[in-house]
């Protein structure tokens, strides 16, 4: 164990911010680019990973174990959203038998 | 054992996670975002970060991945049944994504501060030691995030219940 966290030592904070923002705007691209709701939804799991990943850099940056467990939540969060997000997406497939969200256009207004 | 493995994590994260929004096939997607969490466990490893390591691998890979591949299986899902945006939407989501990632990298830039992260209490990401942590201070968020849970959990049977 020693051995691993000694590689860590001496990456920039720099360097951790821009990988998670480098994840966090490929969910922004994938929830842009793709209509198959549940591709959607893998990405904006890939963006709350990306979030988690900097609140744990900066938490070991920092010292402070609140950051730590603020990640912990958001996992908790997600496995919820999940669930009714993949319930929800089940009804509209079965309403409309297909889970391209263009079908659902009548939302916008 | 050295720095460089950092960066070719970093790399391998970036590599899968663009393969799961630019792959056709959504069952493909599911298990290239599957690797992208392994290498956001071997990520926490590297922090030290142990809980949140075993919690990314049993809760994102474990529970959360095997719910997005068994809905998509199904509903039946394959390449011949997914749509696809114009090429012109596609190109302009694109430059959408690069303007923002451009956005925070120069933010990051103007920061202009980047300290090695070193780990000043090694322990700091043990179970010990966070869950002294979520059983003080955080405590009361901790049983709120169970009602969280619970009413997801009923949101969800109620939603996809045959006849609501």
């Amino acid at each position: 164990m020693e051995n691993i966290t000694q590689a860590i030592q001496g990456i920039p904070l720099n360097h951790y911010i821009l990988l998670s923002a480098v994840i966090f705007a490929i969910g922004v691209m994938g929830v842009l680019i793709r209509r198959n709701a549940i591709v959607i939804f893998m990405s904006i799991e890939l963006m709350l990973n990306a979030v988690n990943l900097l609140l744990t850099a900066f938490s070991a940056y920092r010292g402070d174990a609140a950051g730590q467990v603020f990640v912990f939540f958001i996992m908790a969060l997600a496995a919820a959203e999940v669930a009714v997000g993949l319930a929800i997406i089940v009804m509209v497939y079965r309403n409309t038998n297909s889970i391209d969200i263009n079908v659902l256009n009548k939302l916008k207004w | 054992m050295s720095q460089s493995l950092f960066y070719l994590i970093a790399f391998l994260s970036i590599f899968f996670s663009l393969m799961v929004i630019f792959t056709k096939n959504p069952v493909h997607s599911v298990l290239y975002l599957i690797i992208t969490f392994f290498t956001f466990t071997i990520h926490y490893i590297l922090l030290n970060a142990q809980f949140l390591a075993i919690v990314n691998f049993i809760v994102y890979m474990g529970a959360i991945m095997v719910l997005f591949l068994f809905v998509l299986m199904l509903l039946n899902l394959n390449k011949d049944t997914e749509p696809a945006k114009s090429n012109l939407l596609k190109m302009a989501g694109v430059v959408a994504g690069m303007c923002l990632l451009v956005t925070l990298v120069g933010s990051v830039k103007a920061l202009n501060v980047s300290n090695p992260v070193v780990l000043t209490n090694p322990g700091l990401g043990l179970v010990k030691n966070l869950g002294k942590v979520l059983f003080n201070e955080f405590l009361l968020p901790f049983e709120i995030s169970s009602l969280l849970l619970l009413s997801a959990m009923v949101g969800a049977v109620l939603l996809a219940k045959k006849e609501a």
